[in-house]
């Protein structure tokens, strides 16, 4: 019999590339997929339910479809997309909701995949080079969102203690860059000019989004249990990330460098939230090694993630961006799965 | 019969929504297009190279380096230099780092306080220029996978500190971080004994008030300071004799990569080397005759 996969976050950006993934997967029998909001991406057989920020309704559905493999996308770690209260919704009590249903009395669910994020590990001076998978972070969390996702790896900690028979993996992701993701970091990468703060040339990682959602999936695939730094090869510094997008750099103060950056986000110009002003000033590596180990091989080093940004970015620039070739029409993905008037050719 | 199931038989070989077929994802890694030479701990090749061009006529005609025993210095694998610290602003870690970069062609890391992160410019220039911060994690890595050179200063930042009437008494090795270091990543500590780095900068007075002000370790005010006014006098170098002598490598009879090691046995191999280190400071003080000329 086939896997039974749910992924949460179904209509954002990873949740959908992860869907698409797992339906060229012969082995994925059924694919659920929940989210606050409809679907981005075309996809052939994932049933969109609609769910509410917390996912209360989580346990009727993995017990009612008989999932055996939730993949958890929907770590929100993005701090400018939501306000503060409802990102620790998101990440706190909806983790929570998952794994009291994965773990309630006869649940199938044998597997967890959550993507978390190198945010876990902060971004202090006191930081080593590269972070190993234990190693500790060496500061009290500072932003709302590092905080939350510290949580929710606590609560998943738990979770896979009190539940061996459950193939628990937790992936912490570096900074994504790629043709199509929007992030904080990718919209202070978009313009003419890049903000950096004055006399730090932090060294930087990356990874880019085809890498993540092959991560996801091989992860998923072959069943790899524990925790996995994923990120490119190599540590760049932040001026060379610009002069391969080829912006130039625009001085923040060294000192009240929030206040500084404070009127770009009331102007609507650039939201830089704390967590990324601290990476500005004194970068993060996490140490991909145990995952190449597992069997992962990466195609883009950081380098190349910036790289395959910058190209999008230049054809961005010029021509665009392009509109949106997929909208989610409810009646008409519910007439080609459902509809006996759909001719389908199973041996075709 | 679990739901999903009718419409999973008719899904397995073909699609429900027939998509495009997206082309075939190759899995091959493709190059890595780096355009600067900074590696993963800052350090830039090209940055050094000009450092030692303006640097070299400092340490010849300036210092006047003399190095004894560099020859114990390995010319390959992973070692931990240890020294003496001293000078307001050290000049003990560039004379060290550049003699050895160019006497042996081996590029050396130096550990420092990671509070020169965050310093802006300084820190950043401090990286490109070889430092690194001492984290026990950094040393391993490049003590025992990248096998390379590393300079620490087992006082940390109590020996630039302390004032010119403590000259050549050295401060208490830390916690003897710096031997398990060595002893986990299983490399030899080369001591190395400098002499003239505390006259080039001598601290005379310290100004603790301002120093928790702006949250530094200390602020000095230099002889240099007197001579050469406040501004020059802040990086501009008395012209004092530099000796240095590189002791007998220690090796640790214990095995790398522990967990833990006895903390007796750290504190009494830091203390062995503190000893032979500070006895070696007298020795070389007895036989110099000048401060100026060696």
């Amino acid at each position: 019999m086939g896997r039974r996969v749910l992924i949460t976050g179904l209509g954002t950006f990873w949740g959908g590339r992860m869907a698409q993934a797992l339906e060229r997967d012969p082995d994925v029998e059924m694919i659920v997929g929940l989210d606050t909001v409809t679907p981005s991406v075309a996809l052939e057989r994932t049933e969109y339910v609609r769910a509410d920020q917390s996912y209360s309704i989580l346990s009727r559905i993995v017990r009612a479809a008989q999932v055996d493999t939730i993949v958890h996308t929907f770590l929100v770690v993005d701090s400018t997309r939501m306000s503060g209260r409802a990102l620790n919704e998101t990440n706190v009590i909806g983790t929570m909701n998952l794994l009291a249903a994965a773990s309630s009395a006869g649940a199938p669910v044998r597997q967890i995949v959550v993507k978390s994020s190198s945010l876990v590990y902060g971004s202090s001076f006191q930081d080593p080079v590269w972070f190993r998978e234990e190693t500790p972070r060496t500061g009290p969390p500072g932003t709302r969102v590092e905080s939350s996702l510290l949580e929710a790896e606590g609560y998943l900690r738990d979770f896979a203690e009190d539940n061996p028979h459950v193939v628990v993996s937790l992936l912490r992701f570096a900074n994504v860059l790629g043709t199509e993701i929007v992030t904080a970091t990718s919209q202070a990468l978009e313009r003419q000019t890049a903000p950096y703060v004055f006399g730090f040339d932090p060294l930087l990682q990356f990874v880019e989004e085809g890498d993540v959602v092959r991560c996801l999936e091989f992860v998923t695939r072959h069943g790899v249990a524990g925790i996995y730094n994923v990120a490119g090869d190599g540590r760049l510094p932040w001026s060379e990330v610009a002069h391969i997008c080829g912006t130039r750099l625009l001085p923040l103060p060294p000192v009240l460098t929030n206040v500084a950056a404070a009127p770009l986000r009331q102007l609507g110009l650039l939201d830089l939230p704390a967590e990324l002003l601290s990476l500005l000033r004194f970068g993060r590596g996490i140490d991909n090694r145990r995952l190449k180990e597992a069997g992962f091989t990466y195609r883009y080093t950081s380098a190349g993630a910036v790289e395959n940004f910058a190209r999008a970015r230049r054809l961005r620039r010029t021509v665009g961006s392009a509109p949106p070739e997929y909208t989610y029409e409810r009646d008409v993905e519910a007439f080609f799965r459902h509809s006996p008037a759909v001719v389908r050719h199973p041996e075709a | 019969m679990p739901a999903g199931d009718r419409f999973v038989e008719a899904t397995r070989p073909a699609a429900l929504v027939p998509l495009r077929p997206r082309e075939a994802d190759t899995e091959a890694p493709l190059e890595d297009p780096r355009l600067s030479d900074v590696d993963e701990w800052g350090r830039s090749e090209h940055m050094r190279a000009v450092a030692r061009q303006i640097y070299g006529p400092l340490y010849r005609q300036w210092f006047r380096v003399e190095w004894q025993g560099l020859e114990k210095i390995p010319t390959s694998g992973g070692a931990l230099l240890v020294a003496n610290h001293a000078a307001a602003i050290p000049s003990d870690a560039p004379v060290i780092m550049h003699g050895i970069e160019e006497e042996l062609g081996r590029p050396v890391y130096g550990l420092a306080d990671h509070i020169f992160k965050t310093f802006p410019v300084i820190g950043t220039m401090w990286s490109r220029l070889g430092g690194v911060a001492a984290h026990p994690e950094n040393a391993f890595r490049l003590l025992r996978e990248q096998r390379q050179l590393v300079l620490v200063f087992p006082e940390g930042t109590k020996g630039p500190g302390k004032l010119y009437q403590d000259r050549y008494r050295l401060r208490r090795f830390g916690r003897g971080g710096f031997v398990e270091m060595a002893m986990r990543a299983g490399v030899p500590i080369v001591p190395i004994a400098v002499v003239g780095a505390e006259e080039s900068m001598p601290t005379l007075a310290k100004v603790p008030a301002l120093a928790r002000a702006l949250g530094v370790p200390y602020v000095p005010i230099t002889a240099n300071h007197l001579v050469f006014g406040p501004v020059v006098g802040t990086v501009a170098y008395f012209p004092a004799k530099f000796k240095l002598r590189v002791l007998d490598p220690v090796t640790f009879q214990v095995p790398p990569e522990q967990e833990r090691y006895s903390k007796s046995r750290v504190m009494d191999e830091a203390e062995t080397i503190r000893v032979k280190l500070q006895d070696n400071l007298y020795d070389m003080l007895r036989d110099r005759r000048s401060v100026w000329f060696g």
